[in-house]
């Protein structure tokens, strides 16, 4: 049926604004996606002009090669240690060794959960025991701050008296443990995942040739999914590493470099927060270290989360 | 022969008690896992039950019409300036007329809380008939008195080891028999703000800066964040620069939390001026924090809606748009709504990026805008737990227990509106 010039053209106007309807809306969706890549441009941006500004006041090798961190401003100019030292090797020691403790508690027991719930759990007891492993990753970390100060610590300090051992209040052990308690759940649900994406072939291959369930777990599925463990393994180094409220809490404040669990250590994290909480001026070096010290703490934690990302990612195509 | 098959059934049974070893070992990882659990929460409800009670003490106070309202004016501004504190005293050293030096006065003084004349104050305003009587109140107890009351004090040890003395201890079995003292529920727990008297301290502050900061977090994450995983899922077409922001934003999850505290100080303090110490830039940082979770959920659910409901649009002539907003979100949005609520309770437990831009203040009025100073439950939770004070443990265990609280609660919700609205397809 031949339209009318008036119909057709009427239908065309509104195939015009369909058009710009979709433009507008499609900008609009453009713009949201982007402000995910704005925060970490404005991350990154931000981190580096305050960087740069500290980088100008302290030499980069004096930060990151320096053996000392005594950020105090001095409140007059002449007096015994009045420039600062801000060497971020001891944070760094201190945060290693804080998360090294997490991840020696979190990996066994993370990932023995994982095989049980994964290979010999029943579907009930499955169904029950991850919602309360999950339950133990949504607490909040002020939370387990509180623990950790409130019983862990003490608790440790005692027992460490009567065997003789001289624990501080505020070891690395206390609260290297508590985070590690935190992180299993991280380490169970991610290694589940990847224990899950063992094609059941491997498994029944494995029995087959007489294997017992623990022999083709250890010799079968294990291997197979070494490269998925390892991934999800960094990615919660990287989340002990940049965890904050349990070691303001619970780690100490002033930095001593050592590797001994039973001492005092004290974190990059647990800086950022003590210069940057309270009265600050934004232009000395104490105030600007915080920001150095973010920076140190984005690029260790990205690199981690790239690579750990990478392996899951290359890891799922291979039985996909 | 014998021997192959006894090394067959040894080998056997070795094997065999190794398969059992390592199914012990998965139950021991996962007992030790719940059983830090279990003592975590069960240590803090035992700690912070208490809170919710709090000590009275019955006093009778003469309100000299004299003193307060000497016109008999009625006028609150005037019974306001009246000297309570002196009133409350005068009434102590009536009850307990034993306590006659200075030192004794000051221990006597200390049964109840420094708060107390204000309460009375308040109470003589809302009803200025009780001017020229003797009326008796209801007054707070001090701290020390309530920690002895719910048995956190013991009373065995030598005096200088613990805060309430043996005088004290006369006074309050005093108090005791004649039914002057007694625990109820603490309301102003829950409808107060924060303050240095630990029993006089509430959370209803830090639960309005929360409710508010988390308020701004939702308007801004929940529409940025659906939208752009409309975008990603329903219009990009899987290029370059797709793939580099779907890599941020698995990135951009995993940053640590306080890194963005350090954005919000940097750019939302610092070049756009915003106030410092508000829900509204609490609420912008919690945002960003957020807008991964919200995106991969709604993108999840986006991608269960079956490209069949899609065609059927198409087929009846609609555009790209219209089939979109009309027919595949609505259908995404129980998911959608279920990951937010669960990003939502995330940021709810968030401390360390409010710590950064300066919510941590002692702030005692109750906010009510987002621009006003405030404080957040976690922080509240955070600041509790550094004080000495013995009476303040209780609070923050307490504390703890209404944020778990709102916790559970919201993910409850985030459940049914799964099992509920779910469709299958």
């Amino acid at each position: 049926m031949p339209l009318s010039d008036a119909t057709s053209i009427s239908i065309i106007r509104r195939g015009n604004r369909g058009r710009n309807v979709d433009l507008i809306v499609r900008s609009v969706l453009i713009i949201c996606a982007l402000v995910a890549v704005a925060t970490t441009i404005g991350i990154v941006a931000s981190l580096l002009t305050e960087s740069f500004r500290f980088f100008q006041k302290i030499s980069i090798f004096d930060f990151l090669f320096g053996l000392e961190w005594s950020p105090q401003t001095a409140l007059r100019a002449d007096q015994v240690g009045a420039s600062g030292a801000f060497g971020a090797i001891p944070l760094i020691v201190g945060t290693l060794l804080i998360s090294a403790i997490a991840m020696i508690i979190a990996t066994p027991l993370g990932l023995m959960s994982a095989i049980y719930l994964a290979e010999y759990a029943s579907e009930t007891s499955r169904g029950i025991i991850k919602p309360l492993l999950e339950l133990l990753a949504g607490i909040p970390t002020v939370v387990y701050g509180f623990f950790a100060a409130l019983i862990v610590a003490p608790m440790l300090r005692n027992g460490g008296e009567e065997l003789g051992f001289a624990i501080s209040s505020e070891s690395a052990l206390a609260a290297g443990a508590t985070m590690g308690v935190m992180i299993i759940p991280l380490v169970s649900s991610l290694s589940d995942d990847v224990i899950n994406a063992v094609p059941q072939s491997l498994r029944d291959a494995s029995y087959g040739l007489g294997a017992t369930q623990a022999e083709t777990i250890k010799q079968v599925i294990l291997p197979a999914a070494i490269p998925g463990i390892a991934g999800s393994l960094l990615l919660a180094t990287s989340r002990a590493i940049g965890e904050t409220m349990i070691v303001v809490m619970a780690a100490g404040l002033a930095a001593k470099l050592t590797l001994n669990p039973l001492e005092a250590v004290t974190t990059v994290t647990v800086q950022i927060v003590t210069l940057l909480t309270g009265d600050q001026e934004f232009d000395s070096a104490k105030t600007l270290s915080a920001f150095a010290l973010g920076l140190l703490l984005f690029v260790i934690t990205l690199i981690l989360n790239v690579f750990a990302l990478r392996i899951v990612d290359k890891y799922k195509e291979q039985y996909d | 022969m014998t021997d192959t098959v006894n090394i067959l059934a040894t080998a056997g049974s070795s094997r065999h008690s190794a398969e059992r070893r390592f199914r012990i070992y998965g139950t021991i990882a996962i007992a030790i896992s719940l059983g830090f659990l279990a003592v975590m929460v069960a240590s803090i409800a035992m700690r912070g039950t208490g809170a919710f009670q709090q000590s009275f003490v019955d006093i009778a106070i003469e309100l000299p019409a004299n003193k307060i309202d000497p016109k008999g004016t009625g006028d609150p501004t005037v019974i306001k300036k009246s000297r309570f504190g002196s009133l409350l005293k005068k009434a102590l050293r009536e009850r307990f007329p034993e306590a006659k030096s200075r030192k004794e006065k000051k221990q006597l003084y200390k049964l109840i809380s420094s708060t107390a004349e204000y309460s009375v104050r308040d109470a003589v305003v809302a009803n200025p008939s009780l001017v020229g009587t003797t009326a008796t109140f209801s007054v707070r107890a001090s701290s020390d008195v309530d920690m002895f009351l719910k048995g956190n004090i013991d009373a065995t040890l030598d005096e200088s080891q613990r805060r309430v003395s043996d005088l004290q201890l006369g006074w309050i079995e005093d108090l005791q028999s004649k039914g002057q003292i007694e625990k109820r529920f603490n309301s102003q727990f829950f409808s107060g703000g924060d303050s240095r008297e630990p029993e006089q301290a509430g959370i209803l502050g830090a639960v309005m800066g929360s409710a508010l900061s988390l308020l701004v977090c939702f308007l801004l994450s929940f529409p940025i964040g659906v939208l752009a995983a409309v975008y990603l899922e329903e219009f990009a077409h899987k290029g370059r620069v797709n793939r580099l922001i779907e890599v941020n934003i698995n990135n951009l999850a995993a940053v640590p939390s306080i890194v963005f505290g350090l954005l919000g100080l940097a750019i939302f303090l610092n070049v756009f001026g915003l106030p410092r110490s508000t829900p509204l830039v609490g609420g912008m940082v919690l945002a960003l924090m957020t807008l991964p979770t919200i995106i991969i959920a709604s993108r999840a659910s986006l991608r269960a809606v079956p490209p069949s409901i899609r065609e059927a649009a198409f087929g009846l002539g609609a555009s790209k748009v219209q089939a979109t907003f009309h027919h595949v979100v609505p259908l995404a949005m129980p998911g959608m709504l279920t990951g937010s609520i669960i990003g939502m309770a995330q940021a709810l437990g968030e401390t360390a990026p409010l710590l950064m831009i300066g919510m941590v203040a002692f702030i005692v009025d109750i906010p009510g805008g987002v621009t006003e100073a405030a404080t957040a439950l976690p922080v509240q939770i955070f600041l509790w737990a550094d004080s000495p004070e013995r009476g303040f443990l209780e609070k923050t265990s307490a504390a703890i227990m209404v944020l778990l609280g709102f916790l559970i609660a919201m993910n409850l919700i985030a459940i049914i509106l799964r099992r509920k609205l779910e469709v299958r397809w």
